[in-house]
C-alpha cells in the first residue's frame, strides 16, 4: 500500500517527507520502546509510536524504516522533524491511538513485520 | 585490490556522557561509511543496530567514552571503551529484561534491558570485558564473506 493511501484511511497529518507518499510499505511495527524496534529484518516497514524524540528517528534510520506514524495526535518537536528531514524519513500524525491505527492498517493487509531470527 | 588482512578504514568516534543531542551520530556515520564501500544491506543493518545500541549503552551507563570502526577486506570490526564505572556483575547484565536506567531514560524508548542482547545477536563476534570500577570494553566483528 502507498503511504499515500495510508495518510487518507488513518486521517494523518503530513509533516515531512511529502515528496515521499508514493513509497509501497508492506508490513508495519508497533511500539514505543525503541530496543523493541531495533528487532525486526524486513524493509518497507511502517513504524508507528507514541513516542516523539530524536530517538525515534534515530532508530528508524538504523532500520531502514522509510515512515513514521505518530499517533494520539502527537507532534514531534522542530529539531526532531528537521533530523527526519535530514535523513529522508516521512513523518504523519494520527488523531488515533495506537491499536485504532494498527487495527485499521491490519484490516487493510498491512502485515506485522517479522523478527529477526538470528 | 584489498590485500588480506589490510586495514582499509578506520575511524574513532568520542562518546559524551548523557549527549542525548547527539545520540546516535555515531552509528549514523558508520552506517553511511559501510554503504559508501557497497557492503550488503544484511550487514549494514546489523552493524547499524550493534553501533547504536552500544553508543546509547554509552551515553546512558558510562562516564563517556570512545567507539572505533575498523574495516578490513574481511569484516567490520567495532570497539567500545568507556572510562567507567563498569559493570558489577556482566553474567546478568547480559540478561535480557535486565536494566539499571532510569525511568528518565526509558521515558526516551530505552533501558529495557534489551540492548546487549540484542547487539550480541547481530554481530558474528561479540565479547565484552567489565568489572566494577573499570572500563566496559565491547568488541564484536562482522564478517563480510
Amino acid at each position: 500500500m502507498k503511504l499515500r493511501e495510508i495518510q487518507k484511511i488513518i486521517n494523518a497529518e503530513v509533516l515531512t517527507g511529502e515528496k515521499h507518499l508514493d513509497n509501497e510499505i508492506e508490513t508495519a511495527f508497533a511500539c514505543d520502546l525503541m530496543s523493541d524496534a531495533l528487532t525486526f529484518k524486513e524493509d518497507k516497514t511502517l513504524l508507528l509510536t507514541g513516542l516523539v524524540n530524536p530517538h525515534t528517528i534515530r532508530t528508524a534510520e538504523m532500520m531502514d524504516i522509510g515512515a513514521i506514524v505518530f499517533v494520539r495526535g502527537k507532534k514531534p518537536d522542530e529539531a526532531t522533524i528537521k533530523l527526519a528531514e535530514e535523513v529522508d524519513i516521512v513523518i504523519m500524525t494520527t488523531p488515533n491511538i495506537l491499536f485504532t491505527c494498527s487495527g485499521i492498517l491490519f484490516a487493510n493487509g498491512i502485515k506485522g513485520a517479522e523478527l529477526s531470527c538470528r | 585490490m584489498f590485500v588480506k588482512g589490510v586495514r582499509i578504514i578506520q575511524i574513532k568516534y568520542m562518546i559524551a556522557k548523557n549527549d542525548f543531542s547527539k545520540a546516535g551520530a555515531a552509528a549514523s556515520n558508520i552506517k553511511k561509511t559501510l554503504r559508501k564501500l557497497g557492503i550488503s544491506t544484511d550487514v549494514i543493518k546489523r552493524v547499524a543496530v550493534a553501533s547504536y545500541e552500544t553508543e546509547m549503552n554509552v551515553i546512558i551507563h558510562s562516564y563517556g567514552g570512545k567507539m572505533y570502526l575498523n574495516i578490513d577486506v574481511e569484516k567490520v570490526t567495532i570497539i567500545a571503551e568507556d572510562e567507567g564505572p563498569g559493570i558489577e556483575d556482566v553474567e546478568i547484565a547480559m540478561k535480557e529484561g535486565y536494566s539499571t536506567a532510569t525511568s528518565q531514560i526509558r521515558e526516551l524508548g530505552f533501558g529495557a534491558g534489551m540492548g546487549l542482547p540484542n547487539i550480541k545477536r547481530c554481530a558474528d563476534n561479540f565479547e565484552i570485558k567489565s568489572s566494577l570500577g573499570n572500563s566496559t570494553i565491547i568488541k564484536m566483528s562482522f564478517n563480510l564473506k
